[in-house]
């Protein structure tokens, strides 16, 4: 149900108007919900236009529109699930690959990195500062998947100098939201 | 002296494992880390002993500095604050150092459980003034006149207010001023809901010229800062005042404890963007619950304060405690009945929204089912 906060009165109850949640501020300009809006959907994409629509008092239409808009220009790439893998009977195997390049005389580190990025065992890849140059974080479904990913792959490119591989163990966040079971709300149930 | 209206309630409702509760006084939001952190470093260093009476003097120039900033009154830290047990204790300490056997204490209702009972302990007699739900349950002087006698001594104020969230606005304010200062009344101000304003001016009555002689400041760190069970509250007043308050509290608590001080000088230093960003969040999750209650059909004013929405539900011809007993037991959401907040709140309930916004989206979804089939 689209809510539509125009100014109206609501039903006559009998017990007098009821004030539309906008009128009761009719100063106060829906300043940049931009920000809140993206901090939403990154907590929870699938939350619905409505419930965002009453959280950030505004309407269904306007949250559709800037979502729309954030998509078009790129700031929202994609909405993906969180998924606890560990809870899963896979044989995922996730690593972190430290890489140390030459970098080239035109481009710098973009071409090997942009080259590297390609490969579909790769998650997600970063230039770093520090002790090694890019940074990879690939997932494979075993150990020797990975393994030939980086022996056979990885380290026979042009301009990379050397790898470290570290495999992933347990995750106990990721992305900021927390894998292990919930933790209970411990307050009493009822203060005055 | 019968026990807290809520108490009963408490009873039947921690029995059962299901429920969504709207009905908790305390935030949410455990106290951010930085804090707990000043505390646990704290007691690594060995902070285990007594403060003075009056509390760290650290401590009362962070409470100086954050009144003045905030507030705009200015209160001298060597003799104007004392540092309490939590405000409760703050308006115990103020009461017993002002109500005499006979004085009559003006309050508004519907209040906070703690009020009426306090003043009686006192041997004073309370007189309730009742605020309306057409005016949205703002305090103005023509209400307290009526109420006035020879005997008044004491006008008690809570802004914002537990339980209808209502705010003190500037215009009420100074009316209420001048009739203190015309009948000479003294004013307990207990603001500790004061940081959960939105979208409006935060008004302190002891602000207002010619007031803070004559106003007991109390507020506290339990609500902006999630800071509950440290117990730290404070008394700002005139130094006689302070002094008379202060003479109670060494013979009886002697000191708050020290943790929760050393605590509380870091969340005044640097607590401020946590504050923000709860309120950012209580903010969000009132204009849910409202536009839901809008939507299901249930009366109600938007709150200026606190994390309290107080709708009415009289039109369903159920006593506040009936309709909050169905609601558990076909519903399974815990909301406290009005009547818990004094005879006038018969008619309403207490939704507190001090809790997350899964649940709030669930109690709201439940309470649309509930309300349909009345």
């Amino acid at each position: 149900m689209d809510s539509e906060f125009a100014g109206e009165v609501g039903p006559d109850l009998g017990d007098g108007p009821v004030v539309r949640l906008r009128d009761a501020y009719p100063q106060e300009k829906r300043k940049s919900t931009m920000d809140e809006l993206l901090r939403l959907l990154r907590k929870n994409a699938l939350e619905s236009p409505e419930n965002l629509a009453k959280m950030l008092d505004t309407t269904v239409e306007d949250v559709k529109n800037k979502m729309a808009e954030y998509e078009k220009t790129g700031v929202i790439r994609g909405y993906q699930a969180i998924v606890n893998e560990d809870q899963l009977d896979l044989e995922l195997v996730r690593a972190v690959i430290e890489v140390k390049i030459t970098p080239e005389r035109e481009g710098g580190f973009d071409r090997i990195a942009q080259r590297v990025a390609k490969f579909p065992e790769v998650e997600s890849l970063f230039l770093m500062s520090g002790g090694y140059d890019l940074l990879i974080f690939v997932a494979g479904s075993g150990l020797k998947e990975v393994a030939s990913f980086v022996s056979e792959k990885l380290a026979t490119i042009e301009g990379i100098i050397s790898t470290s591989t570290h495999f992933n163990l347990k995750a106990y966040k990721d992305q900021g939201v927390l894998m292990e079971m919930k933790i209970e709300d411990e307050r009493l149930k009822v203060t005055p | 002296m019968p026990r807290s209206g809520i108490r009963d309630f408490f009873e039947i409702v921690s029995t059962r494992k299901d429920i969504i509760s709207l009905s908790i006084g305390e935030p949410d939001f455990v106290t951010p880390w930085h804090i707990r952190e000043a505390a646990i470093f704290a007691l690594e260093n060995g902070a285990t002993a007594y403060t003075e009476n009056l509390g760290l003097l650290k401590l009362r120039q962070a409470l100086a500095d954050y009144v003045d900033r905030s507030y705009g009154i200015s209160y001298d830290p060597a003799t104007e604050i004392l540092v309490t047990v939590g405000v409760s204790e703050a308006l115990d300490l103020a009461l017993r150092a002002v109500v005499e056997p006979g004085d009559e204490v003006l309050y508004h209702e519907p209040c906070y459980v703690s009020y009426s009972p306090v003043v009686t302990f006192t041997g004073g007699t309370p007189v309730a003034v009742t605020t309306l739900r057409d005016d949205d349950f703002r305090l103005y002087s023509d209400l307290l006149e009526e109420k006035i006698t020879d005997k008044t001594k004491v006008l008690l104020l809570n802004f914002p207010t537990n339980p209808t969230g209502a705010v003190l606005l500037r215009e009420d304010a100074e009316g209420i001023a001048k009739l203190a200062r015309e009948r000479d009344l003294l004013v307990i101000a207990d603001e500790i809901y004061s940081e959960l304003t939105y979208d409006t001016e935060r008004v302190s009555i002891g602000s207002l010229p010619g007031m803070k002689e004559r106003t007991i400041f109390l507020n506290g760190m339990s609500k902006a800062w999630a800071m509950t069970g440290f117990r730290i509250g404070f008394a700002c007043a005139p130094p006689e005042l302070t002094e008379a308050m202060m003479k109670i509290h060494q013979y009886t608590m002697m000191c708050a404890p020290i943790l929760s001080q050393k605590a509380a000088i870091e969340a005044l230093e640097t607590g401020g963007p946590d504050v923000s960003r709860m309120k950012e969040e209580y903010r969000r999750r009132r204009n849910f619950i409202c536009s839901s209650f809008e939507e299901m059909g249930l009366p109600c004013h938007v709150p200026k304060g606190a994390f309290y929405v107080f709708p009415y539900i009289g039109r369903y011809g159920m006593s506040s405690k009936d309709f909050s007993l169905r609601l558990i037991e076909e519903q399974r959401v815990a909301c406290v009945p009005g009547s818990a907040f004094g005879p006038s709140g018969e008619g309403f309930i207490r939704c507190s929204y001090a809790t997350s916004m899964d649940e709030i989206k669930e109690a709201m979804s439940r309470m649309a089912a509930f309300v349909k089939r009345l």
